[in-house]
């Protein structure tokens, strides 16, 4: 059995090390090609229509003037006579049609008549919902008893509202119909699972499927399916007898492609004399649209809070059906949980990072959050800079900082690669991957050329095809693990191959070779050796081809994450406005392959945080149920020169990089909502209970009043 | 997108003329007309281009006098530095349209007329979003960014960037029509609608905005925009101010706020009460209490209130060159 590892610290060249992504010179001059990039001969353009209303049902629908236009190739009923209407937004009928202008024309051209019906889109008021439900209830321990004793309690009603995913990139894809095979270009997190949840829609043997994906603009955990769209242009491609485009239009992407369920909770929360957390109530609610949403996990990261009650109700709406978003449910339970330990430290007179240390044997990973807060507190500077809570209300201007702990498990997927060296040195990855943004091609570039000794443009990956071998959907943060497993193994096999053939030549044993600097030598003794070419050349005349898997052997990967984030913000008392002044972010993940890529992961979590903090959220509308700002225009993000001064601490070296690789793409999003939110709470006095923090809230709380959510 | 026809006049006459068939709508800089046609939130016949007509674009300073032509981009009147020195208030307004794109192609008298961004309207709602039965959508629903100074049914907020402030200095605007050249006070191109349907300007058929005329010599102005990002955003509230007099004396004071009511809120109590007064603290809170003296906000918009309030103060503070 081989020793499948990753090489010891002194021996790295490329793991850990910061070199730009492979594809940033594609993607920033223009000639990265994404999917909606593909403009295949022939193209046609589609179009969807959806339903205007939140709740219908469909009691006509005339396509004939539609199917009349000149131009118009397919119009394709989705949702027809007597079809019950969920959500605005749902898709009732597409067309095909020589140009999108064409396509649109024919959309308007199609008659449908609605029965309307009631709706309701207002889940913050859960007393209000028609079908509110109970969705799961747990005690632990002697809540009430420990309630009844504690030294201090807070109660508070928090919440934060759904929002959408916003990927700049909108959902769709190309699809071109060749006899019964198809090819598709999609927008997708999932590259090996596509094709065959296409084939299975499509009544088609999947082995016909071709799903391609070399760039994708932005998922978020909203792109795993084929959805209804892409079962549509697949319909409509084939009816056509020509390749098909569809993607959603910006209104349609924000309505129905992918929202982040909301969460609301009245909390109670008690500690002891000693600042030790004893009691915890958390009557939590919240929806994803029409499915409702399950409980997210209360209390966070202190999960082994004593004396403990949950109970949470699932609120149906009217508004299209939710998806994973960016750490599914953590920056919920994160936030409602992190302000209610924060006014609780507040309450017993105690600095919180103090009062979260005194509690940190109710986490699963006390020791790394205990080297996390020292490390964050000194970038912060917080012994000196941080203030109990600012209840004076002199000067228009006030800052704080806020604190705030996460955790995730990241454990690399199910991934196969297949490693080839050909005879004359040249080494390639093939991979069902695909590279989400995240930098998966550099990262299995690099643990190539780390393995094989090489310089990075010496190697080459192939990703975002599902003729490759069979790689997890890029969700949860499984990625980086999955990949670099498969590959490390894969490579490590191959070159033992080489060696094996080289051996004789340099008379040495297989194992005492290595491979580095371009060389082949005889560990210790770098003059008893052959450049990579040479040993290459070994080979013979067929490529040595080796596949490696993850799970495997040896130990590569692990799973479970802490980290802490500190916000400092300006709160302008007499408008509202918050600013955020800097983020810091400290955070492990295991043994780093790119730092800068890893960097990058945070920026970009810090960055959708302070969106999420302060900008972002679903605007229903309780007259019409149409989401008032599917646009990205009052659908607001965070601009650049919004997001402060981002600065990040990546937890390397003896006690991280030993576990092995761990995913990170959803750790640095889920504190900036609670750390933030405790930044503004220090820094004007009171508890703002709802995100995002927008002045009407923040002045809503000023005034003592508890405010819209 | 619905057909429609394309006129490049070269001249106002020919533009002018143009304007007069019904259905015909004036084609500025572009960046929010063509938008509204995609959407199918308005209708045209004809869109009538101003991009080649003669003498509709340019800058002139003439002692105090300042003429700015329709079509002169927001870039370009940033960009005059004398302009500027002589209302640095300016400076403010268009730096508040955070999208060189959009300071670039965008005009000045586009953004004089361009249309609301009230999200029901935006929706095909109508500009006075009124249900079958009358009600309305806006007082019903999300009104978070509308108006706290409503008029009749029209709830929508004048989003215009200059105009808050060309009306505190008292600018006009020159408009030609089929019967000639008038002129009339900046506020006076502003209405709010009674029916869904009329428009939210005064300009009759056939009428076009050539440009607008302001002495900007002997007031102090400034600007305050409540933003609540930094990025390119809509103000939640803009004040605009102008005062006059010598020393420390106000003689005349003009407020004037933005994304407050359907038009350009010329906030007359408030100026009244600093005539003749020194600005001070207390004089300063006692005009930002009066320019919300008779607002009356929603469901939702209550902040504004309190947005206006400080907007008055700060915009007051810094035409006057103190802290307050």
């Amino acid at each position: 059995m081989a020793d499948y590892s990753w090489p010891e610290a002194e021996r790295r060249a490329q793991i850990g090390a910061r070199p730009a992504r492979l594809d940033g010179p594609v993607k920033s001059t223009g000639f990265a090609k994404y999917p909606s990039d593909q403009n295949p001969q022939g193209l046609l353009a589609a179009k969807i229509l959806t339903c205007p209303h939140a709740h219908a049902r469909i009691v006509g629908i005339d396509t004939s003037a539609a199917e009349a236009m000149p131009g118009v190739r397919v119009v394709h009923v989705i949702q027809g006579e007597g079809a019950e209407i969920q959500w605005a937004g749902d898709e009732v009928a597409a067309v095909a049609a020589a140009t999108e202008e064409v396509a649109r024309d024919a959309l308007r051209a199609i008659r449908v008549d609605y029965e309307v019906l009631p709706h309701f889109v207002t889940e913050a008021d859960r007393d209000g919902a028609p079908d509110a439900r109970p969705a799961g209830e747990r005690t632990e321990g002697d809540p009430d008893a420990a309630f009844a004793t504690a030294h201090r309690t807070v109660e508070r009603t928090l919440g934060m509202p759904q929002m959408a995913h916003m990927c700049l990139e909108p959902h769709g894809q190309v699809c071109s119909w060749d006899g019964d095979e198809l090819e598709v270009h999609a927008s997708t997190q999932a590259v090996s699972t596509l094709g065959g949840q296409f084939a299975t829609e499509l009544g088609v043997p999947a082995s016909q499927v071709r799903i391609r994906t070399e760039y994708m603009g932005g998922g978020f955990g909203s792109k795993f399916s084929p959805d209804r769209w892409g079962i549509v242009g697949a319909e409509l491609a084939r009816k056509a007898g020509a390749p098909v485009k569809l993607f959603l239009e910006r209104d349609q992407e924000v309505t129905v492609a992918g929202s982040r369920p909301s969460a609301f909770a009245r909390i109670r929360a008690s500690a002891d004399e000693q600042g030790r957390l004893v009691a915890w109530d958390s009557d939590s609610w919240g929806s994803g649209g029409l499915p409702g949403t399950g409980q997210t996990p209360l209390p966070y990261v202190f999960s082994r809070l004593p004396n403990r009650r949950t109970r949470h109700t699932s609120v149906p709406t009217n508004l299209a059906g939710s998806r994973a978003w960016r750490a599914p449910n953590h920056p919920q339970a994160c936030f409602l949980t992190m302000s209610v330990l924060d006014d609780l430290a507040d309450e017993l007179g105690l600095d919180p990072i103090d009062f979260l240390e005194r509690n940190l044997d109710l986490t699963g990973r006390a020791d790394t959050y205990r080297e996390q807060f020292a490390i964050a507190a000194e970038m912060a500077s917080w012994k000196e800079r941080w203030q109990p809570r600012d209840r004076t209300r002199e000067g228009a201007v006030h800052r704080g900082l806020g604190v705030s702990v996460h955790t995730w498990g990241g454990r690399g997927h199910s991934s196969n690669c297949d490693v080839t060296v050909h005879p004359d040195g040249a080494v390639e990855a093939r991979i069902g991957s695909q590279d989400i943004g995240t930098g998966t091609r550099t990262i299995v570039a690099q643990v190539l050329a780390e393995t094989f000794g090489l310089e990075l443009h010496q190697v080459r990956v192939s990703l975002g095809d599902n003729v490759y071998p069979q790689s997890g959907p890029s969700g949860g943060s499984s990625t980086v693990g999955g990949v670099t497993a498969s590959t490390r193994r894969a490579a490590q096999d191959a070159l033992r191959e080489v060696l094996v053939l080289v051996a004789p030549r340099l008379e040495a044993e297989p194992e005492q070779l290595v491979a580095g600097g371009g060389r082949v030598f005889v560990e210790g003794d770098s003059s008893r050796g052959m450049s990579w070419r040479e040993a290459a050349a070994q080979i013979g005349g067929a490529p040595i081809s080796v596949q490696g898997r993850n799970p495997g052997p040896g130990r590569l990967i692990s799973s479970g994450v802490g980290g802490v984030q500190i916000a400092e913000v300006e709160v302008d008392i007499e408008t509202g406005v918050v600013q955020v002044e800097r983020m810091i972010a400290v955070q492990d993940c295991g043994l780093i392959i790119n730092r800068r890529l890893a960097e990058s992961q945070v920026y970009g979590g810090l960055i959708m945080g302070v969106g999420y903090a302060l900008y972002e959220e679903w605007i229903p509308d309780p007259v019409s149920g149409r989401l008032l700002n599917a646009d990205m225009e009052f659908y607001k993000l965070a601009g650049l020169v919004d997001v402060g001064s981002l600065e990040v601490h990546m937890m390397t070296g003896p006690g991280y990089d030993e576990r092995g690789v761990i995913g990170l793409g959803e750790p640095p999003v889920i504190s900036p909502g609670a750390a933030i939110s405790n930044a503004v709470a220090n820094a004007i006095g009171v508890r703002v209970p709802y995100l995002p923090l927008t002045p009407d809230r923040v002045l809503d709380a000023l005034a003592g009043r508890g405010g819209p959510a | 997108m619905r057909p429609f026809g394309y006129a490049a006049p070269a001249t106002v006459e020919q533009a002018v003329g143009l304007l007069a068939a019904e259905g015909s709508e004036a084609l500025a800089g572009g960046t929010d007309l063509l938008s509204l046609l995609k959407d199918d939130v308005e209708r045209v016949d004809r869109l009538v281009a101003l991009r080649g007509v003669a003498g509709l674009s340019g800058i002139e300073l003439d002692g105090g006098m300042l003429r700015i032509g329709a079509m002169t981009t927001l870039q370009e009147l940033r960009d005059h530095e004398d302009v500027i020195a002589a209302l640095p208030a300016l400076a403010v307004a268009i730096d508040g349209v955070a999208s060189p794109q959009l300071r670039a192609m965008g005009t000045v008298g586009g953004d004089l007329l361009q249309r609301p961004r009230c999200w029901y309207y935006r929706r095909g709602f109508g500009l006075l979003a009124l249900t079958a039965d009358g009600r309305s959508m806006v007082a019903g629903g999300d009104n978070r960014y509308h108006a706290i100074f409503p008029t009749g049914q029209a709830r929508f907020v004048s989003p215009s960037s200059l105009a808050p402030l060309l009306v505190a200095v008292g600018a006009e605007a020159v408009v030609r029509g089929p019967a000639g050249e008038r002129r009339q006070p900046v506020e006076a191109l502003y209405r709010a609608p009674e029916v869904d349907g009329e428009r939210e300007n005064t300009l009759a058929p056939g009428e076009l905005l050539v440009g607008v005329e302001a002495n900007v010599e002997g007031s102090r102005s400034a600007v305050y925009e409540v933003r609540q990002r930094r990025a390119l955003d809509w103000p939640l509230m803009a004040a605009a101010v102008s005062l006059t007099g010598s020393g420390a004396r106000t003689e005349r004071a003009r407020i004037v706020l933005g994304h407050a009511a359907p038009v350009p809120h010329v906030a007359t109590a408030a100026g009244d009460v600093l005539a003749g007064q020194e600005l001070t603290p207390e004089t300063v809170a006692a005009a930002a209490d009066a320019a919300v003296e008779g607002a009356r906000p929603m469901s939702g918009n209550r902040y504004k209130v309190q947005l206006a309030r400080t907007a008055v103060r700060r915009a007051l503070g810094r035409a006057a060159g103190m802290e307050i």
